[in-house]
């Protein structure tokens, strides 16, 4: 009878292979002229990682060689979202996740500030009501 | 039919007809040649017949410097496509794969990307080679249909390998089915044309050799 | 059922945040595989959109599609586009069962004639009048009829009913038959794989929600945004095949190395789907990934393309068998040509009569 433990496995580490597929140059080289369009006329570009044939940790790869920037923020809406500036400033990574922790999307966004960063002006206008409201209200200490 | 029903097509049964009509064809004719036999020498001979025989099946492959001399351009050209039609079948990887299944043999393959530049050279000495054939009139004149034919079924091979490779026309599933089809065809048509000769030139050049080996005389 | 709330106000009323919808959008976008750009767009017409009724009918399957949608990898965007859409019908996961189901189904095609949305996974059997497959007395056949008249679109999910799939392999015992031939005059999309990728079965459902409409389809009926692209162009291992390293067994060094599998069978080059870029399991990975070639399951008849593991430039019949019998056969025509050649010599020698030089006559010249 065969045993599981007699079937020779071996754990390859995918990390560091030859196996890549060579579009991380490419992808840099778009990043690099959507940063020049960025400067010259203020045009942003997103592009999506999920769409791009990656080898296993070429994606990673590709992120490493981004680097981290001085930005880094996190959202929590619908599971928890990433994003941060790379050490090329202009350059974002915005990555968002399902409440379980589950990535959803991986875009990077050649930018000066990705659009989810600024509040949107419908939810200024309800925060001005709010705050009116809570204003109206009196508060704890007055009543007292 | 959809493309992928022409490529199981294409693949099996077709694929059988086709081998099956080349072999009877080549082994008839062959075997025809054969049974003819040839007339007992009796004269004793001064050299060996099938030294000379071996030998002229392979100095023939180089052509003689004053006939060379003549037409340089045309006869080079012969060479780079046999030389180039032969390397694209047989180091493509698969191709190995093809020739494997059929013989258990294989041997390392070359990168696509060069298979596609002598893929494209063989075309274009096929090109060259039509344009001589048109361009000189007693070539032309001593053409027949069965020099076009055999010309039209040795480039649709090469163009639609070259295709199937590139992804440039149809998808890859449709153009792989017309591929394989194409190399049906000349299978089917090879035993019936002049292109007997990728067997028949070992031959001929034998018993070339041989005679003139047999007499002691440079064939 | 139904109601006349807007996808915008019941996120709203979920306190989903406009961040939240937002990041929805994008993850929408990426799903259906449009270009970023369309976020805006997108987020837009979804605001407004209004959740269609859907019957989903399952005829001769496995489940394998259902258990594939219900893993599917992005539970965020599926669990918000299952909420909204209507499911008014799924033998496997409604609660219901027997007449309560039927009654389900009828009372949903009644309130939403012409324009609910048909989700049909399995191959529908038609010989013998349909028999070999029935639900709640009826044939799969009378009852994809019966549910098609009202449909607006019907989405056909799985390698069966798109293609007929394993039912219909050789020689086909059921008569299978895909939905769309049976079904001629309403728009159909296929979504064939065995299962297919979840997210293709979403996205559809994502577009048809955001844009009322089916996607752009190629001549097979598959949505383009996932079926456009073949595998073998999107395979991180495609730069093997191009330096022609090929892996020869499962565990020679080449496969260990990760180098291209066409030799063991891989149908990459000919099948179209996205499992090299949308991958399987969370994104975890795709067959060719952990070392398998592609069986090419989201094409036609694949089940009788010639065997998993026979490469792709290798002939499928027989013909050692058909190479053995033309050279029996050739040797016995080439031997009966060569005797009939060696009787012609033999009558030709026999009939010669030698010319005596007395018997030359000298032509007169006229």
């Amino acid at each position: 009878m065969i045993r599981i433990g007699n079937i020779p496995v071996a754990v390859v580490d995918g990390s560091g292979n030859q196996a890549f597929t060579g579009n991380i140059t490419p992808i840099l080289h778009e990043i690099r002229h959507a940063l020049t369009r960025l400067a010259d006329s203020g045009e942003p570009t997103t592009i999506d990682l999920s769409g791009i044939p990656f080898a296993p940790g070429e994606r990673d790869a590709l992120l490493e060689r981004l680097g981290q920037g001085e930005i880094q923020a996190t959202l929590q809406a619908l599971g928890e979202s990433r994003l941060y500036e790379t050490a090329y400033p202009g350059v974002w990574v915005v990555i968002h996740k399902s409440p379980q922790d589950i990535e959803l999307t991986a875009h990077i966004e050649v930018t000066r500030v990705p659009a989810l960063l600024t509040t949107p002006l419908d939810d200024v206008r309800e925060a001005a009501d709010a705050l009116a409201a809570d204003l109206a209200e009196p508060t704890e200490q007055e009543s007292a | 039919m959809t493309a992928e029903t022409l490529l199981t097509w294409a693949r099996g049964s077709a694929f059988d007809w086709a081998i099956g009509i080349f072999v009877f064809g080549m082994v008839l004719r062959l075997i025809e040649v054969l049974s003819l036999g040839k007339k007992p020498d009796l004269a004793e001979g001064r050299g060996s017949g099938v030294k000379g025989g071996l030998k002229t099946i392979v100095t023939r492959s180089i052509p003689r410097a004053s006939v060379f001399a003549r037409e340089p351009v045309r006869i080079t050209n012969g060479y780079v496509f046999h030389v180039g039609f032969l390397l694209v079948l047989l180091f493509y990887g698969p191709h190995i794969e093809f020739i494997e299944n059929l013989t258990g043999l294989s041997w390392p393959a070359l990168p696509g990307g060069i298979i596609a530049g002598l893929g494209m050279i063989t075309m274009a000495s096929l090109v060259l080679a039509l344009i001589f054939r048109l361009r000189n009139p007693v070539l032309r004149h001593i053409s027949t249909v069965n020099d076009y034919l055999a010309w039209a079924v040795t480039l649709l091979p090469v163009l639609t390998g070259y295709l199937a490779y590139s992804h440039a026309v149809l998808p890859y599933t449709a153009m792989l089915a017309l591929h394989i089809l194409s190399i049906e065809l000349l299978l089917v048509v090879a035993p019936f044309t002049k292109l007997t000769h990728m067997f028949s030139f070992a031959l001929s050049r034998w018993y070339q050799g041989y005679q003139a080996g047999y007499r002691g005389i440079e064939s | 059922m139904s109601d006349n709330k807007t996808l915008g106000e019941h996120l709203r009323e979920r306190g989903v945040s406009r961040r939240g919808f937002m990041k929805f959008c994008a993850a929408t976008a990426s799903l259906m595989a449009l270009p970023p750009a369309m976020i805006p767009a997108i987020a837009e017409t979804l605001q407004n959109a209004r959740r269609p009724s859907v019957i989903w009918l399952s005829f001769q399957e496995c489940t394998g599609c259902t258990e594939s949608l219900t893993r599917s990898h992005a539970p965020t965007v599926e669990s918000l586009i299952f909420d909204y859409i209507s499911l008014d019908y799924h033998h496997t996961l409604q609660a219901a069962s027997g007449e309560a189901a039927e009654q389900a189904r009828e009372a949903a095609m009644k309130e939403n004639w012409g324009k609910y949305l048909l989700v049909v996974d399995g191959s529908i059997p038609q010989r013998d009048g349909g028999v070999y497959s029935t639900i709640a007395g009826m044939t799969n056949l009378e009852m994809l009829q019966e549910v098609a008249k009202g449909a607006a679109a019907i989405v056909s999910v799985g390698t069966c009913a798109a293609f007929g799939g394993l039912p219909k392999a050789d020689p086909n015992p059921t008569g299978a038959a895909a939905v769309s031939q049976i079904v001629t005059d309403k728009p159909i999309v296929n979504i064939p794989g065995c299962p297919p990728i979840p997210v293709a079965i979403t996205g559809v459902l994502a577009q048809y929600l955001t844009l009322g409409k089916l996607p752009e389809m190629d001549h097979l009926g598959r949505p383009k945004a996932f079926y456009g692209q073949n595998i073998h162009d999107r395979c991180y291992r495609r730069p093997f095949y191009e330096r022609g390293q090929f892996a020869e067994t499962f565990d020679d060094e080449g496969a260990k190395k990760g180098w291209c599998l066409f030799k063991l069978g891989c149908k990459g080059p000919t099948t179209y789907n996205a499992c090299a870029t949308a991958k399987w399991n969370e994104g975890t990975s795709f067959p060719i990934q952990s070392g398998h070639g592609c069986i090419g399951c989201s094409e036609p008849d694949f089940w009788d393309a010639g065997g998993f593991y026979k490469a792709l430039s290798v002939p499928i019949g027989d013909a050692a068998g058909a190479i053995t019998a033309a050279a029996a056969a050739a040797a016995a025509a080439g031997l009966a040509a060569g005797a009939v050649n060696r009787y012609h010599k033999q009558v030709a020698q026999a009939a010669h009569e030698p010319l005596k030089v007395e018997e030359l006559s000298r032509e007169e010249k006229s």
